[in-house]
């Protein structure tokens, strides 16, 4: 195998003297959709944000452990993390358009950040991180127009293609279908797999279905604890650990 | 022996909305008083303003002269005069407020923040006479030393003596309009100073509450987005935050409009035209307080309170107008 996009090793997470992630370990493949699957509480937000460092903005937050991305740790003396947060795209639980911006805006606020001015680029850019996130033709007429006037699920969409826009190595996404109704989820779910051709994607999820029709790579969290990890496949139809299959056979959680 | 069973909910729905109509009625009624009280004030001065307004016409608010002796007024100086100390204290005080809101609300850890949010909230209570006082002894005398400083140049004076000519002739320059015609530190730049610091906490403490509300996945959207931190205040904060912004600085603004006390007091109260930021001015509200005792003939006294009438109806249009922009910059339909 080629070496690893993302590779977490030892990694623990205090929120003060709180200890919510333990001492995992994880790596993700390039080009592959990863899923993080627990009950409640167990970690998977709080993992998921470490990565791109959304923890520096916690007081109290704390991140021991290296975090290695595409052969840099994350953490590293010298690393910004404000031009480290460029290299990954997050999208939230919640639809979070910029809700003063037009529709175009939103997509090329990262490239803005990055200094990007040239009209013909950022048109470029818009067109094709929008149809990336399948929402170019429904929007392509109303660019100028305010985001918020979108239905919930092209908000998302508009929120994935904000993401895509900067060509992130690597997508996060934090529970992205859980506001949404199912149309709209099957949608987002469906562009998942295209995805695949332009970035690296990991979820998390609650929804056992979702986990096993989208992830090639299913990690399952409880307590703090990566419990187990492997191929979708494998980790749905015979889990090593009896957690694991108690968890995805729905006996707990 | 048996009692009949009573229903009991019979009791108590009458009740609980009798009492609800109760209620309703008290609260219209308290409602109506507002409006009366309203009604009636317009009524009065608009009875009160009429021997003015019958004189002078709609004029009376575009004529410039105003002079109790031959018994000519015309209020457009005051107008001017309340437009610009009003928008100059505005100018001066909106970004100081916003970034003394931001530094509460983003820069300061708690322990700072507190003390100081309390402490610019705090500035709204002063009253009036005292920032007067205080403009008078502290800042008069300051702004007094730099116009002495100012002559002690002969460059200085020999301008100052060209400047005095043409405001003679009722004239003025841009450079002569930044040159002292006075040394005792009073004028319409006093008046602008203290209309600043006075209408700074409305401005702060509003903004400090709508920038705390902006919601925490704006922020971080921005943030992921590889923005710092002054970015996710200019890009995300600070448009979310704006319309909440704008009513403080609207708030401010009436604030402004109607402050009497305090700038009659540093003002100068002169009814010329306004030559030189040093000089005097007068704003209608000031000269409701410097002239409404000694009004004793008629005309005069009725124009002193068409001046009212005129600041009432800038207050509710400025009021109204703020409404139309507040409600286009609110964002809308967030999920
Ligand atoms: N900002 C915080 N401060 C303190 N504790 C926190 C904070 N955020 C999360 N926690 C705690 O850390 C633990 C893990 O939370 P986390 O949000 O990562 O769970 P999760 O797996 O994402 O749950 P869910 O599926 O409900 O989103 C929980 O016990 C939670 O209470
Ligand atoms: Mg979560």
């Amino acid at each position: 195998m080629s070496t690893p996009l993302l590779s977490a090793q030892n990694v623990s997470i205090y929120y003060g003297d709180k200890q919510a992630v333990r001492d995992v370990n994880l790596t993700v493949q390039r080009g592959t959709v990863n899923a993080l699957i627990g009950p409640s509480g167990c970690g998977k937000t709080t993992f998921l944000r470490a990565i791109n460092r959304m923890h520096d903005l916690t007081p109290g937050a704390r991140v021991t452990g290296r975090i290695v991305l595409d052969g840099e740790d994350v953490y590293g003396p010298g690393v910004d993390p404000v031009t480290m947060r460029r290299r990954v795209g997050m999208v939230f639980q919640k639809p979070n358009p910029f809700p003063t911006m037009s529709v175009f805006d939103n997509v090329v606020s990262g490239l803005k950040l990055a200094g990007v001015r040239d009209r013909a680029r950022l048109m470029d850019v818009a067109e094709r991180s929008l149809r990336g996130a399948a929402l170019w033709d429904e929007v392509k007429d109303r660019l100028k127009t305010p985001a918020t006037g979108l239905s919930g699920g092209q908000q998302q969409r508009l929120c994935i293609a904000r993401a895509l826009a900067v060509e992130p190595e690597l997508l996060l996404m934090d529970e992205p279908t859980s506001a949404l109704d199912p149309a709209s989820t099957a949608r987002i779910e469906d562009l998942m797999t295209g995805l695949k051709q332009v970035t690296t994607i990991l979820i998390v999820t609650h929804n056992m279905h979702q986990a096993a029709r989208v992830s090639d790579t299913t990690s399952f969290f409880l307590n703090g604890d990566l419990v187990e990890h492997g191929a979708t496949d494998q980790v749905f139809t015979s889990p090593r650990d009896e957690r694991t299959e108690a968890y995805v056979t729905g006996r707990f959680g | 022996m048996n009692e009949p069973v009573r229903p009991r909910p019979l009791t108590r729905a009458p009740l609980s909305a009798r009492s609800d109509r109760t209620f309703q009625g008290l609260i219209l009624a308290l409602a109506s008083v507002i409006v009366l009280v309203f009604v009636l004030s317009v009524y009065q001065l608009g009875r009160e303003s009429w021997p003015a307004l019958r004189e002078f016409g709609l004029s009376f608010y575009t004529e410039r002269t105003w002079n109790p002796v031959s018994g000519q007024f015309g209020a457009a100086q005051m107008l001017i005069g309340t437009l610009v100390t009003s928008l100059a204290a505005l100018v001066l005080s909106v970004p100081l407020a916003v970034a003394s809101a931001l530094f509460v609300a983003e820069y300061a850890p708690k322990w700072l923040a507190n003390p100081v949010g309390y402490l610019i909230e705090l500035l709204a209570a002063v009253p009036s006479v005292v920032y007067g006082l205080w403009a008078l002894f502290v800042i008069a005398p300051i702004l007094g030393r730099w116009q002495q400083g100012f002559f002690a140049d002969p460059a200085n004076v020999a301008l100052y003596t060209r400047c005095q000519d043409l405001w003679n002739s009722g004239q003025t320059t841009l450079q002569c309009f930044f040159v002292p015609s006075a040394f005792d530190g009073r004028g319409l730049a006093l008046a602008i100073i203290i209309l600043t610091v006075m209408i700074l906490p409305y401005t702060a403490s509003v903004a400090r509450d709508v920038i705390r509300l902006v919601p925490a996945d704006q922020r971080e959207a921005m943030y992921a987005l590889g923005a710092t931190k002054w970015e996710v205040i200019s890009r995300a904060i600070l448009p979310y935050a704006r319309a909440g912004i704008l009513g403080g600085v609207i708030l401010a603004l009436g604030r402004a409009l109607g402050e009497t006390l305090a700038v009659a007091m540093v003002i100068g109260d002169s009814q010329e035209i306004i030559k030189s930021l040093w000089g005097g001015a007068s704003t209608m509200a000031s000269v409701i307080a410097n002239q409404f005792g000694d009004a004793q003939e008629r005309l005069h006294r009725s124009s002193v309170v068409a001046l009212g009438l005129g600041l009432f109806f800038l207050s509710v249009a400025v009021n109204f107008l703020a409404r139309v922009v507040i409600a286009r910059l609110t964002p809308k339909g967030i999920q």
